[in-house]
């Protein structure tokens, strides 16, 4: 029996449908939730979101947020969340480039750099699910472009 | 009466008045319906969070709220966010919001501070001498949530460091095309068990509260993470519904001009083709005049000669 999964970030419903398995970034670590999985609400570290369905795996980004888990239905209350094939590799290359270069020339104050900080893992996530998740060819998903929080 | 080619001048520069009203209405309606789908995009995320906001907050034997949930007893300070357009030509729709404003504010039995949010609002409320904390004008046309995220930012900032007891906003609600109400949401604290909030976000009252949850890492982590984005998304849902009631006001005030510009033309047109058949009536009157002096002075003439 599949889980009802749904990741809505705060401008769009980014994905929804059923899945078999769905794995997030927890708070205290990695999680798989199956079906039937006891209620559970949890925050979200920056990482990747893979949904199991019908024998593929989708995965998508994500930058924090919260998860709510129910026996027969996955909710990711996503802060910016985007499927692999959305990520656009040069921005977020020149993300990262832009977050490195503050944070080694500026000596920023502590907010600032936490937000520099903030930004630079985000592209670095992108970067990394790019590189490791994406299908060297196959269609892309056409949506809207996904956009940082704050 | 005005000369012919003068009366042609109006004509030309009416047409061309009409010319730019009609096309402004045509932008407006264009406009008006992509920021109702976007308000339509927030609502999914609205409505989850919201679901969890209530049940987390109505889990039993919670022992104290979460600092942005918790209603002060003393309120010293109001922070009102004043939501307005940029740009004018939009009809009576910064007039209403304007003035229900200080309907509600004016006779305030506390001080009450704003943020302005549209050029507007900001130039109206600086005039009567009111406290602007700060403004947010040139929000984009087509503005992403994270164009509008600092704002919801800076009123949690406010709302903690007890700048602020309570905050509202001061929108215009777009019901239709014809219709658009100005209104104001309590913002901070939040609310849930308030009536009206959750008429709008979440349709599903039949949300059941499963009893026993398992938080990680702990309840206030997860409210400290949903409810100053939930804080935002409400901000960047009164700015939507704002720009589309301000496209559709302008959109009908564009039409009503557009009409208007279309029926002087006509009148003018009118007046025209008089100043024109009488221009023409007085020439052949000239011509006439002067044809017959000439015969009458040839007649004389003739006369002389003969006698």
């Amino acid at each position: 029996m599949p889980i009802r999964c749904e990741i809505v970030s705060q401008d769009r419903m980014v994905w929804a449908g059923e899945a078999d398995m769905v794995v997030v970034p927890g708070a205290s670590g990695e999680m798989g939730i199956l079906p039937d999985h006891a209620p559970l609400l949890s925050t979200l570290k920056p990482g990747f979101i893979k949904v199991a369905h019908d024998g593929e795996e989708e995965v998508f980004t994500v930058t924090g947020g919260v998860v709510e888990v129910r026996p027969d239905k996955v909710t990711i209350l996503a802060n910016a969340s985007e499927h692999v094939t959305e990520i656009d590799i040069q921005r977020a290359e020149e993300a990262r480039k832009r977050a490195e270069e503050l944070l080694k020339t500026t000596p920023p104050t502590a907010a600032e750099h936490l937000k520099a900080q903030a930004a630079l893992q985000r592209a670095r996530i992108r970067l990394e699910a790019a590189r490791r998740f994406r299908p060297k060819q196959g269609p892309q998903i056409q949506s809207g472009p996904a956009e940082d929080e704050d | 009466m005005a000369t012919a080619r003068e009366v042609k001048l109006r004509i030309r520069s009416v047409k061309n008045i009409a010319q730019i009203t009609r096309a402004l209405q045509a932008v407006s309606a264009s406009k008006v319906q992509r920021a109702i789908a976007t308000v339509e995009a927030t609502r999914p995320y609205a409505t989850k969070a919201w679901e969890v906001l209530t049940h987390v907050a109505m889990q039993p034997g919670r022992e104290h709220m979460h600092p942005l949930m918790t209603r002060r007893d003393k309120v010293e300070n109001v922070l009102v966010v004043l939501i307005t357009s940029d740009r004018g030509l939009a009809g009576p729709y910064n007039t209403n919001v304007l003035r229900y404003t200080f309907r509600h504010f004016d006779d305030y039995p506390v001080p009450v501070h704003y943020v302005t949010v549209g050029r507007k609002g900001r130039e109206i409320l600086h005039r009567r001498g009111k406290h602007i904390v700060a403004d947010f004008s040139g929000i984009p046309d087509r503005p992403k949530f994270a164009d509008v995220s600092q704002i919801g930012h800076l009123l949690v900032e406010e709302f903690l460091n007890g700048k602020a007891d309570q905050v509202f906003l001061v929108y215009t609600d777009f019901i239709n095309m014809l219709r658009q109400n100005p209104t104001r949401k309590k913002l901070l604290p939040l609310e849930v068990d308030g009536g009206e909030r959750v008429q709008e976000f979440a349709p599903t009252a039949g949300h059941k509260v499963v009893a026993s949850y398992i938080y990680e890492p702990d309840e206030t982590e997860i409210l400290d993470e949903i409810v100053p984005r939930f804080t935002q998304l409400q901000v960047f849902h009164a700015i939507l519904e704002s720009q589309a009631s301000e496209h559709a006001a302008r959109m009908v005030a564009m039409k009503n001009a557009t009409d208007n510009a279309s029926e002087l033309a006509d009148a003018l047109q009118l007046e025209y083709n008089k100043a024109r058949q009488q221009s023409i009536t007085s020439e052949m009157l000239d011509i006439a005049g002067g044809a017959e002096a000439l015969a009458q002075a040839m007649a004389a003439e003739a006369r002389k000669a003969a006698a």
